[in-house]
């Protein structure tokens, strides 16, 4: 694997790539709202059956 | 201060530390392991679908189906994840695993937790199968040994993050990772994510299962439940495709045509692929069509995106290098002049075809919302994640254990012949394995079902004659690839016990 040793600055993208912890939390924060709060919003909101009379 | 002992591999030129060197070792040698427990399963289970066999008696059938899932699905693959972890965040950057004392209790609590699985399943104390669904009750130590694995796992995903921060701090990588550790990197958050979800779901499970509460929400359960069920395949997928790069690198000196595109693609894995959990509850009458659409059918294709330019940057990886080799003759002469006769390789080329055909087609097919109501629950789904799982991740990860043989272990392999024709023998039986159930599910044919000629039911249901066909199809796979394993374990564990030590 090659390892780039070129002096010029980091490009902004590539610094933002490289940042592994950044994209951890977004890697977690993302599909835990869109998939897993949104969901368990909606259970949470679905209607209790009602009880036999 | 400790006395770390580094060799430099003849083979690679890698620098290789004992300590992160054992680590590697072990997780292989549990991934081998769980994968024959996991493979024998199948064969039985593959035995009992095909309706000219039937092998099994019912409970057995659906205990050692239970058993399948979580051997096979769940620890052959993440042992295997874990080995790939500490050798891209220390082998690939020339350093060390650090606190390895930590990584060796993930380690203890992986194999604490699959013996408990498996010694409950096999007690016949927890016939849940892999999804478990509340409220299907097993032993809570049924649950426990899944919440030591998980942690055990996320312990060892933690580890990576942690081996990289101290590598960037010493100055093993200056400017950025290399792009195997990158993709492995883009694995572990996923894995992160997937185990978190495997917490929040399987404790309260315990909890319920041992008296302690008294209710889990079933809607609840599947939709977190899902959050670790598909999202651990998707670590697959991405720790896969990470392989596929390394392989190409190693053997043949692939470099991506364009690494921006294709670390771009790995930032979609991470944003997106996980969405796709959301394909196992399409046809759940609680969540809202908003819900199902934006995840699948709008952001899941992201991800599809991702996987489309890993399906072009790869093979053109591939082409590259072997031009540049000389094999420049008309349009194809580096694809003839490849090395089919190495397994890693050749492991790689099958995985990334079948994966791409097999699983990948199927699988956005399958999970848009229409063709899920017709396909939901039939045969064709498991035709589709054995293509994914299967014919993608495992011939991946058997051709890279090739490679790990040889530089970690450093030992050559025993059976080269043999080890030549493996992949090529798994790899056709998965393909028929996967095809026949696929073209069986198309007629109707459910997953998971004991006996689909339905003796004794009080209603008389017969599929068209063709099912036959593509069951025996299945059959005739699931004994190729059976074969197949069983090559690859006796090759992997006798190389590492007998085979040519390499200076």
């Amino acid at each position: 694997m090659a390892e780039n040793n070129i002096s010029a600055p980091i490009p902004s993208g590539q610094a933002w790539y490289d940042n592994i912890f950044l994209l951890l939390v977004v890697g977690i924060v993302v599909p835990t709202i869109i998939y897993t709060v949104w969901g368990l919003i909606e259970v949470m909101n679905v209607p209790p059956l009602p009880l036999a009379p | 201060m400790a006395d770390f002992k580094y060799r430099t591999c003849t083979l690679s030129g890698m620098k290789i530390e004992q300590g992160s060197a054992n680590l590697i070792k072990w997780n292989v040698i549990a991934a081998l392991a769980t994968l024959a427990v996991g493979g024998l399963m199948a064969f039985l289970v593959a035995l009992t679908r095909w309706p000219s066999i039937h092998f099994l008696s019912l409970t057995n059938y659906y205990r050692f189906l239970t058993l399948h899932g979580v051997d096979a699905l769940l620890a052959w693959i993440i042992f295997f994840e874990m080995a790939l972890v500490y050798f891209a965040s220390s082998v690939l950057l020339g350093t060390r695993v650090r606190a390895a004392w930590i990584s060796w209790i993930s380690f203890a609590l992986m194999l604490i937790g699959g013996a408990l699985i498996n010694t409950i399943v096999l007690m016949g104390r927890a016939d849940v199968l892999f999804t478990s669904y509340v409220p299907l009750k097993g032993d809570p130590l049924y649950y426990l040994g899944i919440i030591l694995f998980a942690v055990g796992a996320l312990i060892g995903f933690i580890m990576f993050f942690v081996n990289i921060y101290y590598a960037k701090k010493e100055g093993a990588y200056k400017r950025t990772l290399p792009l195997g550790a990158f993709g492995i990197a883009a694995a572990s958050i996923i894995g992160v994510f997937t185990l978190l979800h495997g917490a929040g779901i399987f404790i309260p499970t315990f909890l319920w299962s041992a008296d302690i509460i008294s209710y889990v929400d079933p809607s609840a359960y599947r939709l977190v439940f899902w959050g670790l069920g598909h999202a651990s395949q998707q670590i697959n997928v991405c720790a896969m495709v990470a392989v596929w790069y390394m392989t190409s690198a190693f053997v043949v000196g692939g470099k991506p045509v364009n690494e921006k595109l294709s670390r771009t693609a790995f930032i979609l894995y991470i944003l997106f692929i996980n969405l796709a959990s959301e394909h196992h509850l399409l046809v759940d009458p609680v969540l809202s069509t908003w819900h199902k659409i934006v995840n699948t059918s709008y952001m899941m294709h992201l991800a599809v995106l991702a996987s489309m330019i890993h399906a072009f940057a790869i093979p053109a990886s591939m082409e590259v290098a072997l031009r540049k080799q000389g094999h420049t003759r008309g349009l194809f002469e580096w694809l003839k002049r490849a090395p089919w006769g190495n397994p890693a390789f050749s492991a790689a080329a099958i995985s990334i075809l079948l994966f791409g055909f097999l699983g990948g087609i199927t699988g956005v097919i399958f999970g848009t919302e229409q063709f899920s109501i017709i396909r939901h629950n039939t045969f064709a789904i498991t035709g589709h994640f054995h293509g994914t799982v299967v014919a993608g991740t495992t011939v991946a990860f058997m051709g890279f254990t090739y490679l790990i043989l040889k530089y970690i272990f450093a030992r050559e392999l025993i059976w080269k012949g043999f080890a030549s024709i493996q992949p090529y023998l798994y790899g056709a039986g998965v393909a028929m394995l996967s095809i026949g159930m696929m073209s069986a599910g198309t007629f109707g044919v459910p997953r998971r079902h004991y006996d689909i000629s339905f003796s004794g039911a009080l209603f008389n249901h017969t599929f068209d004659p063709m099912v036959d066909i593509f069951l025996g199809m299945m059959g005739i796979g699931a004994i190729l690839s059976v074969t197949g394993g069983i090559l690859f374990i006796a090759i992997g564990f006798g190389s590492m016990i007998w085979g040519k030590k390499i200076e």
